[in-house]
């Protein structure tokens, strides 16, 4: 067993785990936080996508060791005072989710990719979460919801975004 | 209560999804987040080899294992395992070998169960897998269908004597719905015939399948990621001999089916056969590996297709004989995948004369089964490409040549020579509104002129008018082909004191916003607000009864049934408002939500004011039972037959081999859009999935009958980064045959994409004398077809 210290979404656990344990798999059944979830054994889905100290990261690609003294923030801890994050106002708003089951992970790694390039193209968007499957919505409106996102927190708007068209 | 002003119709408003709430904060209920006292993990030891007898097989080291609490194999089970269900018994002969959830002497495809562990931790169940010790004998392997089907073939299996299971014929000229097909291609002017590979895929929800099982309580209680948990709690009770009340199925939160979650499965019945010997509940979640390897494929059929026509490019016949790949079993609706395309090969055309054969075959592969649009796709891409390739032969534009057979809209309602009635339907204003959007002529322009310089990027125009048959489906047509139940699906209403409404529907949401939809529905039918309703479903506990999620049904047919009990809830209010209005009952008229005296305005009684009414029932008119709810079931009494146009430019790199999409454009008539937010979305999800089918994906198989795209890394699923934005647009000609007028849109954009893409890969690559490039159109492939010798690859 190692022994791990780590803050999730705000709060700091210190646990014994066996060292072979994912951080995904540490989250998920030593912490509960089953908001993040496992789609492939691969590192290809990207759905256990997780921010480690800011950053993007496939939780099943990293030991819950290797978290030891960090700060991990799941989906469940993106919203502040009950208030959602632009990036999961923009997906309600737009459409950009349907099961649901990648949303967690494509949420996290917008979040993430938007620190990098606030501003980006369409094209910048659909390279950005190229780490990421999703197999219900084609991308389309996650491309959009991401765009939204972008211009509402750069305007600093964390309100909700006015209704969006829809061109059906 | 007061009564409200006029509120704007729900129907038809890009409502934002009450389901996004859970899913966008992480608050979900996957199966796999289950976690009950005392629970155990299943692992499952797969068959590595393709076909083997099991010569030898031992788990007592792994039994001894720490953390192991059991491990059995199918020979510890065999006598009450049974076969896993296959529901569709296509001809009266059809050859229906048993699937045992757990192989005993005999493994026919890699991946197939052979034993499993439980044990108190996954990671303890799936550690003691390798303590498992197995002798297999190698068998020959069959894979090729039609190698499969030559005389002295090896077989899958041995005591049946043959690699065929069935052989389904239809026949216009002999079931009276059109012309002797035969006699028909004797007229012909043209005759063009070829072959069509539908590549195996694999439906790839996002959300590998998880079950848990409990049989601690009075009941037994399985949650399961799963479409259809009313016909898995009938098949598991027939199955595992407990009675049908003592059986309750959860479908929590299900992250995607795609058809790929409509069976009744091999790690679910083990999971119950754990946790019935234990006494504890048991956990099995499966892997993605595991997933791509035993989880049902789809598609796999070759297909040759073959069209009658005169020189003026007016179609006379058609000839379909398809090989449909099985893989080592039936699966739950398997043989009658092909049989759902058997229908719509003749497409939105005129057709005097038809005729289909398929075979189903056996192969040491996994199973298929009902994937996304399920044997429509096959058929619609079958005959799309070769409507393309009449207009070639004919020296006709594509289009010309479906203009001139398709069905025009003041022809409807219109029997086709599959014996179908399409209700309704308008190709000419899906058409041009695709035609204009798309700017057709001008990209004919561009096409001409990259030609005319020899450019490296060529251009290529696709063209998809398709049509499919959804809305599953009036219970006489199912029976006519054997399917093992019926088609209706069940609605509940449930007027709830305070005036909120709980909404039952028997179909099982996995992703296509029910809960949104039809609380969109009943706000307008019962005037109460769209945040005052609930919709429960996925439970045999509050769902009592169902078909399921399926063949685009939900809305078509459990949409209906959903209205008609909102009218019997007004009914059955209507006598209690009128003792509240001092009335007589027919003097009564209900609208926007509340009831009043005939011709006098002002304030009148909601549905919750006659809600309360019964609830407290103090004074209610004499011989009124106090109760408001209603049930409704909807048999549908036809199909129903969404439409559209799609079209689709690809640029091809010749010296790469790579295909941009460049343009695309789906113009779909799905009847009346009760949410077009959800409209929209299924169609590009849907596009996606066909476009994935055109260009990326395929379930690989060597010479051995391994899996070799066993994992995410080589079933390629495409990114965002390997797509691009499309335009959607809609028609809307309304399903005559009931009151919603809806026709559902959930396998529509898979249907229909397939064939654009190819086409205009093809189209691309004409004039260097290709007339098809197989599935997926990948980069080598392409650049093959582009430039080695006599083009076609």
């Amino acid at each position: 067993m190692a022994s791990v210290s780590v803050t999730v979404d705000g709060v700091r656990y210190d646990d014994d785990v066996e060292a072979r344990t994912l951080l995904v798999h540490y989250l998920r059944e030593n912490l509960g936080k089953v908001g993040t979830v496992v789609g492939c054994d691969t590192s290809n889905c990207g759905a256990c996508t997780v921010l480690l100290n800011g950053r993007s990261v496939k939780s099943c690609s990293v030991l819950a060791v290797q978290a030891d003294g960090q700060e991990v923030t799941t989906v469940e801890g993106l919203a502040r005072d009950g208030v959602l994050h632009p990036v999961q106002q923009a997906f309600h708003d737009r459409h950009a989710l349907q099961c649901g089951f990648c949303t967690p992970g494509m949420i996290m790694a917008a979040v993430s990719f938007l620190a990098d390039e606030p501003n980006p193209t369409g094209e910048q968007i659909r390279e950005g979460i190229e780490g990421n499957l999703c197999r219900c919505t084609g991308y389309q409106n996650i491309v959009r919801a991401i765009s939204d996102a972008a211009a509402a927190m750069r305007s600093g708007d964390t309100a909700q975004p006015a209704a969006t068209e829809v061109s059906v | 209560m007061t009564v409200t002003d006029e509120r704007p119709a729900e129907v038809g408003a890009p409502r934002r999804r009450k389901e996004d709430a859970r899913l966008i904060t992480g608050r979900t209920n996957w199966t796999d987040n289950i976690v009950l006292p005392g629970m155990h993990y299943m692992a499952v030891l797969r068959s590595p080899v393709a076909h083997a007898r099991i010569s030898h097989i031992d788990v007592s080291a792994a039994r001894s294992r720490s953390g192991v609490v059991d491990a059995f194999t199918g020979a510890d089970i065999a006598d009450f395992q049974g076969s896993l269900p296959c529901a569709w018994p296509v001809t009266p002969d059809m050859v229906h070998p048993n699937r045992p959830p757990l192989a005993v002497d005999e493994v026919r495809h890699v991946g197939e169960p052979v034993a499993v562990v439980i044990a108190r931790s996954r990671n303890a169940a799936v550690d003691a897998l390798e303590a498992i010790d197995v002798d297999y004998e190698d068998l020959p392997v069959v894979l090729d269908m039609e190698a499969a089907l030559a005389e002295g073939a090896d077989l899958v299996h041995s005591d049946k004597g043959t690699n065929k299971s069935y052989t389904w014929i239809f026949e216009s000229g002999a079931a009276g719905t059109g012309a002797s097909t035969d006699e028909a291609f004797a007229q012909a002017e043209v005759v063009v015939k070829r072959r069509y590979k539908q590549q195996r895929l694999i439906p790839s929800f996002m959300e590998p399948r998880s079950v848990v099982v409990d049989p601690t309580g009075d009941v037994i209680t399985v949650w399961s990621s799963t479409q259809i948990p009313h016909i898995t709690r009938f098949l598991m009770s027939l199955l595992t001999g407990t009675p049908e009340h003592k059986v309750r199925i959860i479908a929590p939160d299900v992250g995607g089916g795609f058809g790929g979650k409509i069976g009744v499965t091999a790690e679910e019945m083990l999971s119950f056969f754990a946790a019935r010997r234990l006494g504890k509940p048991v956990k099995y979640t499966e892997t993605r590996s595991d997933s791509l390897v035993s989880a049902h494929h789809g598609r796999d059929q070759i297909q040759d297709i073959e069209i009658a026509a005169k020189r003026d490019g007016t179609v006379l016949g058609l000839r379909v004989n398809l090989l449909a790949n099985m893989g080592a079993y039936l699966g739950l609706v398997a043989p009658g995948v092909p049989l759902l395309g058997a229908f719509m090969y003749n497409a939105i055309y005129k057709f005097p004369a038809y005729r289909f054969e398929c075979s189903g075959v056996f192969t040491n592969t996994t199973i298929t089964d009902a994937y996304r649009g399920a044997g429509r796709p096959e058929a619609t891409y079958a005959i799309e490409r070769l409507m393309d390739e009449l207009a070639v032969e004919l020296g006709l534009d594509p289009m010309e040549v479906r203009r001139r057979n398709w069905i025009r809209h003041e022809e409807f309602p219109f029997t086709t020579v599959a014996g179908l009635t399409y209700d309704s339907g308008n190709y000419e204003a899906a058409t041009d509104k695709a035609m204009a959007l798309f700017g057709y002529d001008a990209l004919r322009a561009e096409q001409a002129s990259r030609r005319a310089s020899g450019d490296q990027v060529q251009l290529g125009l696709g063209i998809s008018t398709y049509t499919e048959m959804c809305g599953l489906a009036p219970s006489r047509i199912l029976g006519a082909l054997s399917y093992g139940a019926g088609g209706w699906e069940h609605a509940a209403v449930r007027m709830l004191p305070t005036g909120k409404v709980e909404v039952v529907t028997g179909s099982s949401a996995h992703g296509q916003g029910h809960e949104t939809a039809w609380s969109q529905i009943v706000a307008d039918q019962l005037g109460v607000a769209f945040e005052d309703i609930e919709v429960l479903h996925g439970d045999t506990r509050t769902s009592v009864k169902g078909l399921d999620t399926y063949g685009s049904r939900s809305l078509a047919v459990g949409g209906i049934a959903l209205y008609q009990a909102c009218q019997k809830v007004i009914e059955n209010a209507k006598p209690v408002a009128a003792h509240m209005l001092e009335c007589d009952v027919n003097d009564v008229e209900f609208s926007n939500g509340s009831f009043r005296v005939r011709g006098t305005p002002g304030e009148g009684k909601t549905l919750g004011d006659c809600a309360l009414a019964v609830f407290a029932a103090h004074n209610l008119p004499d011989g009124i039972e106090p109760n408001l709810d209603a049930e409704a079931v909807y048999d549908p009494t036809n199909f129903s037959f969404p439409h559209g146009t799609h079209l689709c430019a690809v640029e091809i790199d010749t010296e790469t081999g790579v295909t941009k999409i460049r343009k695309y454009v789906a113009v779909d008539d799905v009847g009346r859009v009760v949410n077009p937010l959800i409209v929209e979305g299924q169609i590009h999800g849907g596009v996606v999935q066909g476009i994935a089918q055109a260009l990326f994906e395929e379930a690989v198989y060597d010479g051995s009958g391994n899996l070799l795209t066993g994992s995410f890394v080589d079933y390629t699923l495409p990114s965002a980064a390997d797509l691009v934005e499309m335009t959607t647009d809609r028609t809307e000609s309304p399903a005559p045959g009931h009151p919603l007028g809806v026709k559902g849109v959930g396998e529509a954009g898979a249907i229909a994409s397939t064939p654009a893409v190819v086409n205009a890969i093809v189209d691309a690559l004409r004039p260097r004398g290709v007339n098809d490039v197989e599935m997926p159109c990948t980069p080598e492939r392409v650049w093959r077809a582009a430039n080695l010798s006599g083009g076609a690859q």
